[in-house]
């Protein structure tokens, strides 16, 4: 299969498709204003296409784009799979609409689905219950963290540090930090897990909680878990899990079970809602039974048959407005029912089983393995940069690279439970035609997507934040 | 890939480089640090009149790769930055030991210095 992507350019060729203020500009005239003189101006530039015009830009714009509706997408570590088109009808439905205050006699039914994901997510998790609330996997891992320094405040238990692997998400460093904890970096075993000697080096009466990813970033289960919450524990620390890697995992093994105190839920890596990007997201946090008095307000419970708000006894507070984002809890809850046991059993499985057949066909060093949900290979002498950059050249989007560093010039796959045996194909001649392609072929890609190669340095050295900034050149 | 670690010099391991002459030193990275950091985008430098304490941070080096604090290899008092590398910051790059110099510093204490490692010590470090 070869692969040119559109390239939409102006007349000099040299631009991309040009912004809607350049093709379509209108001056228009202000009004008298109630407002000061000095805040006020007489007229307005603004883009004012035909529809036409409008439909064909942002369509243009999407085909010099790359999506999971594009090809392959293996990033690994953000589990960029497909996420099934039902989710968002049902998201779409108008009696999904509400409005968040409204009484809570009149929305039984949404409180009754709320209650309802609450259960599947603390079933799936192993957890005795589950906040909502916050709006992201980041948010949920402030807030698991908030609940764990809850917890100690309320026991006068003083504890100053979060113990975190070196492999760990950037995620987990901010988080720690921005509740006010010292980060203790620690370092990883020579086969890819949590070193037992350095854990027991680490862990002592100032240990808050120990962060922990399991399968790790390396795609490999810690299988020591319960000797390592033993020590946690024992230390009088807790286990807080960060569910990034949650779907290899599904419906075969839970955090609860392993001994984790808290955990957050990636719900667009784990079920099937969009990534980020800065939209509305959701990243419920589950807890053991001590620790749901300091769940997030409010809370949703039954009580004789009906739904309702309430505020836990020692409550963290608010951490979002009103429930949560609820059309993307909305669409976790779809996926979820529509899969039902089976095909959660299902899904993870296959995430499994796509990594371990990928991480085989490939020509790179695949150091470690065998592999849960993704797997870490080796660019060996090749720059990992160049060779990602290269892979989009055969039309599929590259792993995450150099990253972890445990790995020299890794690339990190994660081919997702969503890819069929024949775009693992795809994607295995991808890697191995990078794997023999020259230094020279590296350094010039991407040659065919629209985008060329992007120069990074003259980007953050000289950046333009708004489209007026187009003409300071 | 040998990198220029010039002899003159006293080092960090945190890979800075400091040159004292009498009670003044000049401060900056070494050329393993910046081929390390990639293409630096920005720099921010402390104000003339700093104290700077040896072994604190002082500035941040950013790259398209990483932000990384740089350390002071001894205690003074700032009587210099190079503005040139706030319009300039691929000088770092490009000239690590000369144009791309960091910082002057009045030195509290010239005996900081045994403290920092030689130009051999640093060569096995980064080897």
């Amino acid at each position: 299969m070869k692969y040119d992507q559109a390239r939409w350019t102006d007349n000099s060729d040299d631009r991309y498709e040009p912004l809607l203020s350049e093709k379509a500009n209108e001056t228009f005239d202000i009004e008298d204003s109630p407002l000061p003189d000095d805040l006020t101006r007489d007229s307005l530039s603004l883009p004012d296409p035909a529809e036409p015009e409008l439909a064909r830009h942002y369509t243009r714009l999407s085909q010099m784009n790359y999506g999971v509706e594009s090809g392959p997408f293996p990033l690994g570590s953000c589990t960029m799979k497909y996420n099934p088109s039902f989710t968002e009808d049902v998201a779409a439905r108008a009696d999904a609409a509400i409005h968040p205050d409204r009484p809570d006699s009149t929305v039984q039914g949404t409180l009754a689905l709320c209650h309802r994901l609450q259960d599947y997510l603390g079933r799936i998790g192993g957890m005795d219950a589950v906040t909502l609330q916050p709006p992201a996997g980041a948010a949920g891992e402030f807030t698991g963290i908030q609940i764990a320094k809850a917890y100690h405040e309320h026991n006068d238990d003083e504890r100053s540090e979060v113990v975190i692997p070196d492999s760990a998400h950037g995620t987990n460093f901010a988080t720690a930090a921005m509740a006010g904890y010292e980060v203790v970096e620690l370092p990883s075993g020579d086969d890819g897990r949590v070193d037992i000697e350095a854990l027991e080096a680490a862990v002592g009466d100032d240990t808050a909680a120990l962060m922990l990813t399991n399968p790790n970033t390396l795609g490999l289960f810690e299988r020591d878990i319960e000797h390592v919450a033993d020590i946690v524990h024992d230390a009088g620390g807790l286990l807080y899990y960060d569910g990034a890697n949650l779907n290899a995992l599904l419906g075969r093994a839970r955090p609860g079970d392993m001994g984790f105190d808290v955990m957050h839920y990636n719900v667009h890596k784990t079920f099937a809602t969009p990534h980020g990007g800065g939209g509305p997201g959701a990243g419920p946090v589950g807890v053991r039974e001590e620790l749901s008095q300091f769940l997030p307000n409010p809370h949703v419970r039954e009580r004789g048959g009906n739904y309702e708000h309430y505020e836990p006894d020692h409550s963290i507070g608010k951490v979002h407005g009103f429930y949560g984002n609820w059309p993307v809890l909305l669409k976790t809850f779809a996926y979820i029912a529509r899969l039902g046991d089976d095909g959660l059993r299902d899904a993870s499985a296959k995430a499994v089983l796509n990594a371990n057949y990928l991480a085989e066909q490939i020509e790179y060093e695949v150091p470690f393995g065998p592999f849960h949900h993704e797997f870490v290979a080796s660019a060996g002498e090749q720059d990992a940069a160049d060779a990602a950059k290269r892979m989009l050249d055969y039309g599929v989007h590259p792993p995450t690279t150099k990253w972890p560093e445990i790995v020299d010039e890794a690339l990190m796959t994660e081919p997702t439970e969503s890819e069929t045996r024949r775009s693992l194909d795809q994607l295995a001649a991808a890697f191995n035609a990078v794997a023999s392609d020259s230094d020279a072929e590296l350094a010039d890609a991407p040659l065919r997507p629209a985008a060329k190669r992007i120069d990074q340095a003259t980007a953050a050295r000289n950046p333009r934040l708004s489209w007026q900034a187009l003409d300071d050149t | 890939m040998s990198f220029d670690v010039p002899d003159d010099l006293r080092y960090l391991e945190s890979h800075e480089w400091v040159r004292v002459a009498g009670d003044t030193a000049k401060v900056g990275i070494t050329a393993f640090a910046q081929d390390e950091l990639g293409d630096v985008v920005f720099v921010e430098l402390p104000e003339e009149g700093a104290e700077l304490t040896a072994g604190e941070d002082f500035g941040v080096v950013e790259s398209i790769k990483a932000v990384s604090d740089v350390y002071a290899p001894v205690s003074g008092t700032v009587t210099a930055v190079n503005d040139r590398l706030r319009d300039e910051p691929e000088l770092l790059n490009e000239d690590p030991f000369g144009d791309g110099w960091m910082l002057k510093l009045e030195v509290d204490d010239e005996s900081e210095t045994d403290d920092l490692l030689s130009p051999d010590a640093y060569r096995d470090q980064i080897e």
